[in-house]
């Protein structure tokens, strides 16, 4: 399988304090990779750093195309979407019109209206409150809804941040298995950040340890899962 | 009774251009929570340039519709060169951006077309609404364009995708960046948009009290007035906000104080809204769940 | 002279020296360019007065002209109705303005930013209008203004009454400045610069901001009074169309010209303010404003510190050399 997303030498940061010092990593076509890590290890700015949204140097590469030196909103054109660390919504808008707004750069209205159903299929609670202020849905609720508006872009590669959070463990497993579902048949590719490295061993092929901005450990996700010294050592269970 | 009918009636055409311009003030306010004090001046120098084609002898339509598309060139341009370099920088650096912006305006104007005061002509003629003792057809016809403006104001916003992307943009920039929108382009849009208005309220005003390059103060003050009351961010509140400044202006100015302290009313209700209501009467009570 | 810098041997004597060199500028100049430079003291003291409220405690006003204009009023009015002579219409002048000031500045304590500059700019429109206004004729002589008596230098001194006037204003504004720059070298000029960075932490440390804010909207119009009531005796004259939006505005042009936060911007902007449109003019009467908004654009882009900073720059390579 040929690499979709190419991450090498990045280095990363918020003003004068660099978080990522050169990590390198691949996420496969097709497959889902998971990056691990402790609190504060630079998973979300990893995140941030490969969709540009904050300073960075190094090279990325997806699709075969640069974009380590493009602006977040033309990397997110090339089929990237990324569901952000506190979900993003937009809290005065409709939950209908969040999820539009997810394919505001689509120019295939009829199968924009199409992936708009399949969405509340996979959500169905979304439809019931399509016309509600996204700002009032639960914690729970808005989780789907970011993970909804990311699909919308109908994108090559989903990226998400900790989509469990705050999350009750039915709709976690929900959640999993329409990210499962996504990846099979809409053969979308998926970078997941979890701090749940149980969930997220289970679900991905792939997987990768970050620790202090460093990339320590990468590989089968089956490998790492049934490696008792790593799991006790880096994902404590 | 009929006299104060006149007053109600006059009142609420002055208070629809006051909309108008806070309407446009709204625009630039709901996306970047910058109080545009050269939106006065930006529109009495489109007014300007439709004096300019109406002159050249095109007709009133024409000119109408070159100004407005030129406003709205301008007004993105202006945003994209002049506002963008400070879009980061403390207030008081914005605040004398826009005096800048003001007072080149202002001169720019005197300096092209001299301060002598100039009439400018009104599109609608007597036989466009029905006769009556109360309004005159300029006064009907700026209720109907203020109406107008806000229906396609509300269609834009409401319906289109270039009107949900902007109203995302202003309300998240960093999420729309990740759905894709280009957000600088979509607060030039907003500026380009807000000249237009400007424009248009421009040329509404301009019969009334007559072409000069100061013709805008009184309303722009007004227009802040209206657009406070109403709530800053909301444009129905905005439009509903002149139209009761414009009515209170007109009955305080015929029973009360008489029109010489006109900008001290537009002053103390400025400031009285602020300190009490600061988000206006309809402004936006968001509701969010952290 | 920067406020916080301490007054070391050498500063002492480059300051007397600028003093005196001051002072001996009347002796050199016509009657007329007196009077320009006159004016421009004037505003130098206006600008101190802007710059301690916007510069230095952060509070922006778009609305120091009405000041001016109450300052202005004042003597005016003492002088013209009263015969009080025209030295003492300066303190009530200060007084009436302070109190002015306080007072716009509680409010002022609950807005911010834009909503202040908002709020102020406001006050700037309507002031030509409030002084027109009917019931206050009586007082302001309405849209003919009043005129008043240029003063004649006292003991018979063989002074012109410009050159006079020239010296007054001077020792008026250096003793105002000396007081500014005590005031803001030391706690309270601490305070308000804390309550312009940090607000927040500035509050949490026991700085009561609405007495600073409040209080430094007072002085900053008690200068600015001073500085009205000093312009209208040197113009010989006040009306209402002297005190329109622009005359604030060209205030704030001033101190962002010549630096905000620091004392001796207040004498560049003065200079700009003064002189620069005189030479604008004569290309034509909307020129002044066109240079000066684009000279405001340059500064904020260019050189947000304003000209004391540049100043302050050339010297330290100098220096170093
Ligand atoms: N906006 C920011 N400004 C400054 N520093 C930041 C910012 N965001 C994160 N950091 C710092 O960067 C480091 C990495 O943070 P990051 O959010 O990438 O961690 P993480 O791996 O996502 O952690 P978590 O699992 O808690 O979400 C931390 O030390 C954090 O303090
Ligand atoms: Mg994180």
């Amino acid at each position: 399988m040929a690499a979709l997303l190419e991450v090498t030498d990045l280095h990363a940061g918020y003003g004068p304090t660099n978080v990522l010092s050169g990590i390198a990593f691949n996420v496969e076509e097709g497959g889902i990779t998971a990056l691990l890590g402790a609190n504060g290890a630079g998973k979300t700015t990893t995140l941030r750093a490969v969709c540009g949204m904050i300073r960075r140097r190094g090279s990325v590469t997806f699709a075969g195309e640069r974009i380590d030196g493009r602006a977040t909103e033309d990397i997110v054109r090339l089929g990237l979407a990324h569901v952000p660390d506190g979900r993003g919504t937009f809290v005065q808008l409709t939950t209908e019109e969040n999820l539009r707004i997810g394919a505001l750069t689509r120019r295939d209205r009829k199968a924009v209206a199409a992936d708009m159903d399949r969405m509340y299929g996979y959500f169905p609670r979304l439809r019931e409150r399509g016309s509600q202020q996204a700002g009032t849905l639960s914690g729970g609720e808005q989780q789907m809804l970011a993970i909804a508006r990311a699909l919308m872009l109908r994108p090559k590669l989903l990226v998400l941040d900790e989509p469990s959070f705050g999350l009750a463990p039915l709709v976690v497993q929900d959640i999993f298995r329409i990210m499962r579902t996504v990846n099979r048949e809409e053969k979308v590719s998926i970078l997941l950040v979890e701090q749940n490295a149980r969930l997220a061993l289970e679900l991905a092929d792939q997987a990768l340890l970050l620790e202090t901005g460093k990339v320590v450990l990468g590989g089968p996700a089956a490998q790492i899962r049934d490696d008792e010294t790593v799991r006790r050592a880096y994902l404590g269970y | 009774m009929e006299a104060f009918l006149h007053q109600i009636l006059s009142g609420l055409a002055a208070g629809g251009i006051y909309a108008s311009l806070a309407l446009a003030l709204v625009m630039i306010y709901q996306s970047t929570h910058h109080i545009n004090f050269a939106q006065g001046e930006m529109a009495m120098f489109s007014t300007y340039l439709a004096w300019t084609f109406i002159d050249a002898g095109f007709s009133y339509w024409i000119a109408f519709v070159a100004t407005l598309g030129i406003s709205f060139l301008a007004g993105i341009l202006i945003e994209r060169i002049v506002i963008r370099p400070v879009e980061r920088a403390p207030v008081l650096s914005v605040v004398i951006v826009f005096i800048a912006l003001l007072v080149i305006f202002n001169s720019l104007a005197g300096w092209i077309y001299t301060y002598t005061i100039k009439s400018f002509p009104s599109p609608f003629s007597a036989g466009l609404f029905p006769q009556n003792p109360y309004m005159s057809p300029h006064e009907m016809g700026t209720i109907a364009v203020t109406f107008i403006v806000l229906i396609l104001l509300y269609a834009f916003f409401r319906f289109t995708p270039l009107g949900l992307a902007m109203r995302a943009a202003a309300q998240n920039p960093v999420s729309s960046r990740l759905a894709g929108i280009r957000v600088g382009w979509m607060l030039a849009l907003g500026w380009g948009l807000a000249a237009t208005i400007g424009a248009v309220a421009g040329m509404m005003v301009a019969p009334v009290v007559y072409l000069d390059p100061n013709m805008m103060a009184g309303v722009l003050l007004y227009a802040f007035a209206a657009a406070l009351l109403g709530g800053i961010d909301n444009p129905f509140g905005a439009v509903l906000g002149g139209f009761i400044v414009g009515v209170a202006e007109n009955l305080l100015g015929a029973y009360v104080i008489g029109t010489e302290l006109k900008l001290t009313v537009a002053l103390v209700l400025i400031v009285a809204v602020l300190l009490f209501k600061p988000s206006g009467f309809f402004g936006r009570v968001i509701v969010t769940r952290v | 002279m920067k406020a916080g810098g301490g007054l070391d041997g050498r500063r002492l004597a480059g300051v007397v020296l600028v003093v005196l060199a001051l002072a001996a500028l009347p002796f050199f100049l016509s009657d007329y360019r007196t009077f320009q430079f006159t004016q421009a003291i004037v505003y130098a003291i206006v600008l101190l007065g802007l710059n301690i409220l916007t510069g230095y405690n952060g509070q922006i006003s778009l609305g120091h002209g009405a000041f001016f204009a109450i300052g202005a009023y004042t003597a005016a009015i003492l002088m013209d109705r009263f015969g009080v002579p025209y030295w003492a219409t300066l303190p009530a002048a200060g007084l009436i303005c302070f109190v002015f000031g306080f007072l716009f500045g509680l409010p002022a304590l609950r807005l911010q930013g834009h909503y202040l500059a908002l709020a102020t700019f406001a006050l700037a429109v309507a002031t030509p209008q409030l002084l027109k206004y009917k019931r206050l004729e009586e007082w302001t002589g309405g849209v003919q203004g009043i005129v008043i008596i240029k003063p004649d230098p006292p003991f018979g001194l063989p002074l012109s009454q410009d050159r006079w006037l020239y010296l007054f204003t001077l020792v008026v504004a250096i003793v105002l400045f000396a007081v500014a720059w005590n005031i803001l070298r030391g706690r309270t000029g601490r305070a308000l610069i804390a309550l312009r960075d940090q607000p927040i932490a500035a509050e949490a440390m026991g700085v009561n901001g609405a007495i600073y804010k409040s209080t430094a909207f007072g002085i900053s119009a008690l200068y600015t009074g001073i500085g009205g009531a000093l312009g209208a005796i040197a113009v010989q004259f006040v009306a209402p169309d002297s005190f329109t939006a622009f005359l604030s505005i060209s205030f704030v042009v001033g101190i962002v010209v010549g630096g905000l936060a620091t004392l001796s911007g207040a004498v560049w902007g003065a200079l700009f303010i003064q002189f620069v449109p005189n030479f604008a003019d004569q290309i034509s009467k909307a020129a002044p404003w066109a240079i000066y908004g684009a000279v405001l654009l340059a500064f904020i882009y260019l050189m947000p510190g304003g000209v004391a900073s540049m100043l302050r720059g050339v010297a330290a390579k100098v220096l170093r050399r």
